[in-house]
């Protein structure tokens, strides 16, 4: 299940609504992604998170689909918010449960990675009054394209 | 054919607009054509297409790369690399 969303999201009660009443689930994974301060000149007050409706929707629904197709999930799900956040607030949770924990960790992993390479999010930082966009980092496409290519991540 | 061309964060900012319908001109076979044709369109166009290798493509909500055909497009947008998550 994913979910795009303005609103912030409560952990406990998304964790409950899907695993709550089920006796199959041997491991359970939250990530939680939160707006990260910084310091210095890297210091923010605040972030925008524009996206693509629709699309965001789409690629958020088929990166899952990889995970389940990969691991032996019983459950999971994403969301991520879109709009003005501050330094604290939730951007995006991501639960992944299964029967034991080796597929519902790496599952998680793999899902983090993969949303950051292609699901059509952009941040805008307001630092010391300033707007800008932060630049997509080349350690997130490492990390994404490690799940394509096992044999070089193994080295 | 008409195509709705959508624009997002710094490409949005630089173009000055969000989206449009335009009419695409029969020379156009691909994204990469596609955008040699807008940074002929006006400063504003030319500014945010200057850098065009690092701006992202999506035809019809999916992303493509560069040469990929926009024939048969009904949605075309253009963004920067995404830094959600």
């Amino acid at each position: 299940m994913i979910r795009v969303q303005e609103a912030d999201f409560d952990i406990a009660a998304e964790l409950a609504r899907l695993t709550g009443g089920r006796t199959d689930l041997g491991a359970i994974v939250t990530f939680t992604g939160a707006v990260r301060q910084g310091a210095g000149d890297d210091k923010i007050e605040e972030m925008t998170l524009e996206h693509y409706p629709g699309m965001t929707e789409g690629e958020l629904e088929r990166v899952e689909a990889e995970a389940r197709s990969r691991w032996p999930l019983a459950a999971s799900l994403v969301i991520h918010r879109y709009g003005r956040l501050e330094p604290g607030d939730n951007i995006v949770l991501v639960i992944t449960a299964s029967a034991h924990r080796k597929a519902a960790f790496e599952a998680a992993e793999f899902l983090m990675d993969y949303l950051k390479t292609s699901a059509p999010f952009w941040k805008r930082e307001v630092s010391g009054g300033n707007a800008r966009w932060v630049e997509a980092r080349a350690s997130d496409d490492a990390d994404a394209r490690r799940w394509t290519a096992p044999d070089k991540a193994a080295e | 054919m008409t195509v709705k061309l959508l624009y997002f964060a710094w490409v949005r900012e630089q173009t000055g607009i969000s989206e449009e319908t335009i009419e695409l001109p029969g020379e156009i076979d691909t994204v990469s054509d596609l955008m040699t044709w807008l940074k002929a369109r006006g400063p504003e166009f030319a500014a945010a297409f200057d850098k065009s290798d690092v701006i992202r493509a999506a035809v019809d909500q999916t992303h493509v790369a560069h040469d990929a055909r926009v024939a048969d497009a009904n949605e075309i947008a253009f963004f920067p690399p995404v830094t959600g998550g």
